[in-house]
């Protein structure tokens, strides 16, 4: 991902680079950074951010198919479902799902771009990096605003 | 030297072998969701919590029956291509079949239920 990608060279920066290249076997190729011993930084966290959200949106997936089912098919069940997902842990689902989505959504945007060859040099990419953030979660009280 | 094209050449790279395909389908399917995502968002949302003949009433018309259709089809199939990303980045040889099977017949079989259910409300 582009995001990755652009960790690595601000990684290879601060590390010595005959380390990052030479790994076993002395294999003469950038190695995957060590993911415990790695800085945290945001082009890295947004970029797995993408990766948990897309997955995780079967989860809103499988309910928003259930709860259709249920209308589908009669009052009573429909009644189950509709209690399920607007009790206070279908809340917490659903709204977790909405952050997913917008999330997600802003995540998708920001790909098309990088894939498109705009915005890998660093600065850029910390800024949309938090503009992905701060956005979701606006986009989020938005749309809970405004339903 | 081999004579072979630069077609031939490029033809089944990438991790699940089938090219530069799956890439364009992620490209194209992210683009047809960003312009209906956002609506369905409102039409749904809206819907939810209200009672069984607001429903009713709500998927009977054809805008949201339509959108909501489209979204449950290009968005499972979206996922569908999605999740083959991760299951080709973390598993290999039978597990890595056996995911992508199993994510295959379970996207289609949901979207499968999500048509039953919009085409009985909708009819
Ligand atoms: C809201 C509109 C959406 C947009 C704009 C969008 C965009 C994207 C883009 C650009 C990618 C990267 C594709 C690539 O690596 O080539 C992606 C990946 C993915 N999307 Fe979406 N998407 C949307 C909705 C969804 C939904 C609703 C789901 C799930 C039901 C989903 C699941 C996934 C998954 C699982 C991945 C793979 C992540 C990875 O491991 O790399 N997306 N999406």
């Amino acid at each position: 991902m582009g995001g990755l990608r652009v960790a690595c060279d601000e990684a290879e920066k601060e590390t010595d680079m005959a380390e990052q290249t030479s790994g076993p076997g002395g294999v003469e190729r950038p190695l995957s950074p060590h993911i415990q011993i790695y800085r945290w930084h945001i082009p890295m966290l947004t970029s797995i951010l993408t990766r948990i959200t897309g997955n995780a949106l079967i989860v809103s997936a499988v309910l928003v198919v259930w709860w259709l089912l249920a209308a589908a098919t009669s009052p009573e069940y429909y009644a189950l479902a509709d209690a399920v997902i607007t009790s206070w842990l279908g809340d917490i689902v659903m709204t977790l799902s909405l952050w997913g989505i917008w999330y997600h959504f802003l995540a998708g945007l920001r790909h098309l771009y990088y894939d498109a060859g705009h915005g890998l040099d660093i600065p850029t990419a910390e800024k949309l990096g938090w503009g992905l953030l701060i956005g979701s979660v606006v986009l989020t009280v938005l749309t809970i605003i405004i339903i | 030297m081999r004579y072979l094209t630069d077609r031939k050449r490029a033809e089944g790279k990438g991790a699940g072998h089938s090219g530069t395909e799956h890439h364009w389908h992620m490209q194209v399917s992210a683009v047809g969701l960003a312009l209906i995502v956002p609506t369905f968002l409102y039409v749904f949302g809206s819907a939810l919590g209200g009672t069984h003949d607001e429903v009713l009433a709500t998927f009977a018309r054809p805008i949201p029956a339509i959108l909501t259709g489209l979204v449950l089809v290009f968005g499972l199939l979206h996922f569908k291509n999605g999740a083959q990303i991760m299951i080709e980045d973390y598993w290999r040889g039978t597990t890595r079949k056996a995911a992508l099977m199993f994510t295959t017949a379970f996207t289609y079989g949901l979207i499968a239920t999500g048509l039953f259910a919009l085409a009985k409300m909708a009819l």
